[in-house]
């Protein structure tokens, strides 16, 4: 018998007769659908040390310029150019090699969803966020927001988020527990997470 | 050992792993209680996470919902194992993953071995994962000149003091940040002499100190939080970033999963995702959740296996009552409200399975005769079913796992140890007496005054009167 019959086999002599139909799960939690409050974004994401910037888009630039300016930085193949200022060195990454990733200061990316009332973004390697590896080794995120992409709670982002892809959820910057079960921000990540939260369009 | 009964529930063989500890509860216990710092240790951090947890907790109107929803999936899942594994490899498959099947700790250790070996790789990078600790897989992997290093903090600590890990999420919790410092200091190579035991500052060092081994290293072993079926979807919840570093920079990604993490659909994510870090970290989102599936061109590891195990975990499914111990997610609340586990600390419990669930969950991975003093690791209160996202009523398996453990001597044993772990001796014997008699007499501990009747009440009535003992708990 292979391991797989083995393991299958057993499992199906210990779990004995199957019921005849399994009852619907009982989903009585809150359901997607709710109104996102972009405040409370903010007020989560300050929370838990990430720096927010609220402007509208054409003032992008600036904010990098404030928090990225005269450091090298890698980008993603798409995003957009205007976000970035003169002041910055931006390589994008065009398969660089892990080494060049984490020589650079920083990284700017788009994102897919956030969620508000945890405080989380998330990316989906998206041609504006890039693959997984530039948002993890630079020290210095800063990540562009639509408010169109805000949703209210977890499963509202669940329903907006495809599973084939790399997806990752960030909740402030790095941070431990492991000390005395205290967070302490600061381990394997970037140390300095920077959320550019854009104003709704006028139109 | 298996191959004697094929095809029939197996426990997790002897001699290989961690889940049987090298002396009964009562003695490990002893070790624990004689150890005042520890204790204070536990004590602090306990009380830390506890207060945290409450507080984003109660920031979610519909937290008994989620519970209730996160208990029928889980339900779901065991009575539907042997399918929802199959639709999970044939969507892993489809997406590029590589999937293997493990009886138990010795062909999973043999599995993952081979794998490694066959990369040329003689370094892995680990991120912290419960299954893999309790095939006991860093020591295969050494036998097979295969070093292995564990990136999550707190394993690092335990690691580089060549310690032993005691609690579920975090394994150092029973070293504060002096005795850290120290580790560090005397452990750690390169390490600044001038380090200070600012927590920031410990954090620091071992990003340092880890940091061209993440960008060198070319294979990396993970676990897994949750598996869709639906999907062939893997995720990891963590904090600091190492989980993220295995999951992205390594060629090679094995992930060694117990089988009843998977989840049926995408859409049941959106319950644990919910639960878990309130529960675990109490925090309302850990800092880093990844998710994957099978291999994406040109980003993340280009060749991935995902190693399904079994190791006792059919024995468990095979129990109707005790199945539910299966249900776990591994947040640990239950470790850190429960009155015992603060004060004998994790090591007593001999498994990697530490605290209440440990009592429940260790005894039947290897059979009750191998664990037979944890079933009585616990004075019932009820506290920790009270914490449980997902509502496992470890109350009532570990009352259930009495009546089945072989020996009454074990219970004698036990019952006096935990009576010293009370620091009640008298008040303690007399409320098991009572329960005793009352269960004879099927009068549930009626006339005994609050404590003892939240004792005799719990152990004759699975359903634990809760509030009674913990209000009495807190006001000591
Ligand atoms: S038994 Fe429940 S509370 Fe304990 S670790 Fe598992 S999920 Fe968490």
């Amino acid at each position: 018998m292979s391991g797989r019959e083995e393991v299958l086999a057993r499992l199906r002599a210990a779990r004995g007769a199957v019921p005849p139909a399994s009852a619907e799960t009982p989903r009585d939690y809150r359901p997607a659908g709710r109104a996102a409050d972009l405040d409370l974004l903010v007020d989560r994401l300050t929370d838990y040390r990430a720096t927010v910037h609220r402007c509208a888009e054409p003032e992008v630039a600036e904010v990098v310029d404030a928090v990225l300016g005269g450091r090298r930085i890698v980008v993603p193949r798409e995003l957009p150019r205007r976000w970035l200022p003169a002041s910055v060195t931006a390589v994008a990454d065009d398969d660089l090699s892990t080494a060049q990733v984490a020589a650079v200061d920083g990284v700017v990316t788009a994102a897919a969803v956030a969620v508000a009332e945890t405080g989380t973004i998330v990316l989906d390697g998206g041609p504006d966020q890039g693959r997984r590896l530039i948002t993890l080794l630079p020290d210095v995120h800063v990540c562009v927001l639509r408010s169109e992409q805000v949703v209210a709670g977890v499963p509202d982002a669940v329903a907006r988020l495809d599973p084939r892809r790399p997806l990752t959820w960030i909740s402030g910057p790095s941070a431990t527990s492991d000390i005395e079960l205290n967070r302490v921000e600061g381990v394997h990540g970037p140390r300095n997470l920077h959320v550019v939260l854009l104003a709704p369009d006028a139109r | 050992m298996s191959r004697t009964f094929l095809g029939m529930p197996g426990t997790a063989p002897p001699g290989v792993g961690h889940l049987r500890g090298a002396e009964p509860f009562p003695a490990a216990a002893r070790r624990g209680l004689a150890d005042p710092q520890l204790r204070r240790n536990l004590g602090h951090a306990t009380t830390t996470i506890r207060a945290k947890s409450g507080a984003v907790i109660g920031e979610l109107p519909d937290w008994q919902a989620l519970r209730e929803a996160g208990s029928a999936i889980k339900t779901d899942v065991l009575t539907r194992l042997p399918e929802l594994l199959e639709q999970l490899e044939a969507a892993v498959t489809a997406a590029g993953g590589v999937v293997h099947w493990a009886a138990d700790a010795v062909e999973a250790n043999r599995i993952v071995t081979e794998l490694v070996a066959a990369t040329g790789s003689d370094r892995v990078i680990k991120v912290k994962s419960m299954a893999t600790q309790e095939i006991g897989l860093n020591e295969a992997l050494d036998a097979a000149g295969i070093t292995a290093v564990e990136t999550d903090l707190a394993e690092l600590i335990v690691q580089l003091g060549e310690d032993r890990p005691s609690h579920i999420l975090v394994p150092a919790i029973h070293r504060n940040r002096a005795e850290i410092r120290e580790i560090f200091l005397r452990a750690m190579p390169g390490v600044d002499p001038s380090l200070t035991d600012d927590p920031p500052a410990l954090a620091a060092a071992a990003r340092r100190f880890l940091r061209e081994t993440f960008l060198t290293t070319r294979v990396a072993i993970s676990g897994a939080n949750f598996a869709v079926a639906e999907t062939g979807t893997l995720a990891v919840v963590e904090s600091e970033g190492n989980g993220r570093m295995c999951l992205t920079l390594p060629e090679t990604l094995i992930t060694v999963m117990g089988v009843e993490k998977v989840v049926p659909t995408w859409r049941d994510l959106e319950v644990f995702l919910q639960l878990l870090p309130r529960a675990s970290t109490g925090e309302r989102m850990n800092p880093y959740t990844s998710m994957w599936t099978g291999v994406t061109t040109g980003d993340g590891p280009q060749a991935f296996h995902l190693v399904l195990l079994d190791n006792g975990r059919s024995a468990v499914l095979a129990d109707e009552v005790g199945r539910q111990a299966l249900h776990c997610i591994r947040c640990s609340a239950c470790l850190n409200v429960c009155p015992v586990y603060e004060r004998v600390g994790g090591h007593a419990y001999g498994s990697v399975y530490p605290g209440p669930i440990g009592a429940v969950l260790s005894p039947q991975l290897t059979g009750v005769e191998d664990n037979a003093s944890l079933p009585y690791a616990s004075t019932l209160c009820g506290a920790c079913y009270d914490a449980c996202p997902v509502k496992i009523n470890i109350p009532e398996l570990l009352v259930h796992l009495r009546d089945r453990a072989p020996h009454p001597r074990a219970e004698t044993a036990a019952m006096a140890a935990a009576a010293y772990v009370m620091d009640r001796p008298a008040l303690y014997a007399a409320a098991q007496r009572a329960a005793r008699l009352s269960r004879f007499a099927g009068r549930r501990g009626r006339g005994l005054p609050p404590p003892l009747s939240g004792w005799t009440i719990g152990r004759d009535l699975p359903q634990p009167p809760a509030r009674t003992f913990r209000e009495w708990w807190a006001q000591r």
